[in-house]
């Protein structure tokens, strides 16, 4: 008999310490199938965030770094440079990829480097309580925002993967999100793209993904998954960016 | 100035930067992020070049930030990697040292210290010695700091720093001042024999063995105080074993002045004019500044004075009085922000202590 599904090897067999109705778990694991499916366990060096996936490594079952927050691409940019022949990746949330490093970010971008960004956007800072995060959605409330966010005093919500998209090195940018089975699989075709560019020396590729955090967002996990489609995919709308 | 494949005993011009550029090279530095700032621009500039012509990596980071956390990334990759900056650009890169000393990573930090505090000005000075030796960022962490005098000892002891970090798994400092960082002096370029330390802790992807994480987190129960523990051992025999020191003329001294960098230069010539008119002056020369070499000063029991000098209001001072401990009295002479103490203002003060 053929078999056709089983536990990712990149993935180890642990429970995770994330919230019922959080998204990481399923970006861990779209990650995790794809390096299996890629056949590059043991050439990845994935680089773990600070903020709610900090301890990421534990998860996956392949070489890791930790990154102070939002240095993530530095880190990667060295990794990636003194090692080309590994496959290196960067997986961070909004506040790590597009607050704290957006300065290391936009510029890893602007140089081309030739590895892999796994952006999860759930518009809110998880690990710290709910703070205002730079893709809080305008009259979203956060604990730095008891009002909800206004463009008067915030500004509105950063859109970090259009503006990457517009350098000219940038390769590959993709939102996609996990409101729906078939949005999960869209995600991890986006993902394997992104990761597939980098094998191939293609240059810089990111990947958005529209994760739902219901602690948060104060919501069930459902009406958090519908939330993203009615709401969050109206300010951040889906499909290929570049 | 390229040096290429110089014969070792032959001499060559070199400014510090320079030196230290080169030694890293020499010493087998594979990777080195950097971000412009007087008065060390020569450095980055030296192996935005010099590097890459041996396949090796160079990348002007986008901020001192940045330049620090490439170091971190390459670092646990395997490679010997460097940065280097001046005061400011130092206090930035704080936030990653911490990190590197807590992910137990070797790296070479170069601070060619200019005038503060904030901006302050790009004239020599010695006023980050606090920040250099207590560990500068987050957490009980030590860095091992040497403070080179001449260009020759520039270059050996950047050599020194790349073994070093590697045995000890550190971060290790080259703290110079501006006026060492511009000097030219004639040096002889070693090719060194380099010290392989195995790293299997690098992460290399996880072919043939289990994953390995390079991180400074530990959230688990006790994990934390484990990791540090593994710190204060590794502080402990460095502190053992790794103290450098310079002595001059202290066997029979009255007076003994302590300074390091490019001030105990200073304190060197006063120290000559001074023994020419018969007074009995010495010098130690702190060369490592962490460790602090205490064993210098526990071989001169006899002085009754100490006179230390500093391009700062008194910060290896508090180190000078700790060695001391209370059985010699301990002045001090000093100037910052430009100001640097003179030849005859040593003098002076040593002939008003006698």
């Amino acid at each position: 008999m053929e078999k056709i599904f089983s536990h990712p090897e990149s993935l180890r067999d642990v429970s995770t310490h994330y919230c019922p109705g959080c998204g990481h778990g399923i970006s861990h694991r779209l990650v995790a199938e794809i390096v299996d499916e890629l056949g590059i366990r043991e050439k990845v060096i994935g680089i773990a965030p600070v903020g709610c996936a900090v301890i990421a490594y534990d998860y996956w079952d392949f070489d890791c770094c930790e990154a102070a927050h939002g240095r993530a691409c530095a880190v990667a940019t060295a990794i990636k440079r003194v090692r080309p022949q590994n496959i290196v990746f960067t997986y961070q949330g909004d506040g790590d990829l597009a607050a704290i490093g957006t300065n290391e970010t936009i510029h890893a971008a602007n140089r081309g480097e030739n590895f892999t960004v796994v952006f999860i956007n759930n518009a809110i800072y998880g690990m710290t309580g709910g703070q205002l995060a730079p893709t809080t959605l305008v009259g979203q409330k956060a604990s730095t925002a008891l009002k909800g966010r206004t463009v008067k005093e915030h500004g509105h919500p950063l859109k970090i993967s259009e503006i990457l998209a517009s350098l000219p090195a940038v390769k590959y940018v993709e939102r996609v999100s996990l409101h729906s089975p078939s949005e999960v699989l869209k995600a991890k075709k986006a993902l394997k793209q992104a990761f597939t560019n980098q094998i191939q020396g293609a240059g810089f590729s990111l990947v958005e993904i529209l994760s739902p955090c219901a602690t948060y967002w104060g919501m069930p996990p459902k009406d958090a998954l519908d939330w993203i489609r009615d709401v969050m995919a109206k300010e951040f709308p889906l499909g290929r960016i570049k | 100035m390229k040096v290429k494949n110089k014969k070792t005993t032959e001499k060559v011009l070199m400014a510090g930067n320079e030196a230290i550029a080169e030694a890293a090279f020499q010493a087998g530095c594979f990777f080195y992020a950097g971000y412009p700032i007087t008065p060390q621009n020569e450095l980055i500039a030296y192996l935005s070049w010099r590097l890459p012509e041996a396949g090796r990596v160079f990348v002007q980071a986008e901020s001192e930030l940045a330049a620090i956390n490439m170091v971190f990334g390459a670092s646990a990759a395997g490679a010997r990697s460097m940065t280097s900056s001046s005061s400011p650009g130092v206090s930035l890169k704080q936030e990653g040292i911490s990190y590197i000393a807590g992910a137990r990573l070797p790296a070479v930090i170069v601070n060619i210290m200019r005038g503060g505090p904030g901006l302050g000005n790009i004239a020599p000075s010695q006023s980050d010695y606090f920040q250099s030796t207590r560990g500068g960022g987050h957490g009980d962490y030590h860095c091992l700091v040497f403070a080179p005098s001449g260009v020759q000892e520039a270059f050996d002891l950047t050599i020194s720093a790349f073994d070093l970090a590697d045995i000890y798994r550190v971060p290790a400092m080259i703290l110079g001042d501006g006026m060492l960082g511009q000097m030219m002096e004639p040096i002889t370029v070693r090719q060194p024999v380099q010290r392989k330390t195995d790293k299997p802790w690098a992460l290399t992807g996880c072919a043939g063995r289990t994953p390995n994480v390079a991180k400074s987190f530990f959230l688990a129960e006790g994990a934390l105080e484990k990791n540090n523990l593994i710190l204060q051992e590794t502080y402990q025999e460095i502190r053992k074993k790794e103290q450098r020191f310079e002595t001059f003329l202290t066997d029979d001294a009255a007076i003994i002045l302590v300074a390091y960098g490019t001030m105990a230069r200073f304190a060197k010539a006063a120290v000559k004019q001074l023994r020419k008119a018969s007074k009995k002056a010495g010098l130690i020369r702190p060369i490592s500044l962490w460790p602090f070499p205490d064993q210098a000063f526990s071989a001169a029991k006899k002085s009754k004075t100490f006179l230390v000098v500093e391009m700062s209001y008194g910060q290896m001072l508090e180190d000078v009085k700790l060695a001391i401990n209370g059985r010699a009295k301990v002045e001090f002479l000093g100037r910052s922000g430009g100001g640097i103490p003179t030849e005859e203002e040593i003098i002076k003060k040593v002939k008003a202590l006698l």
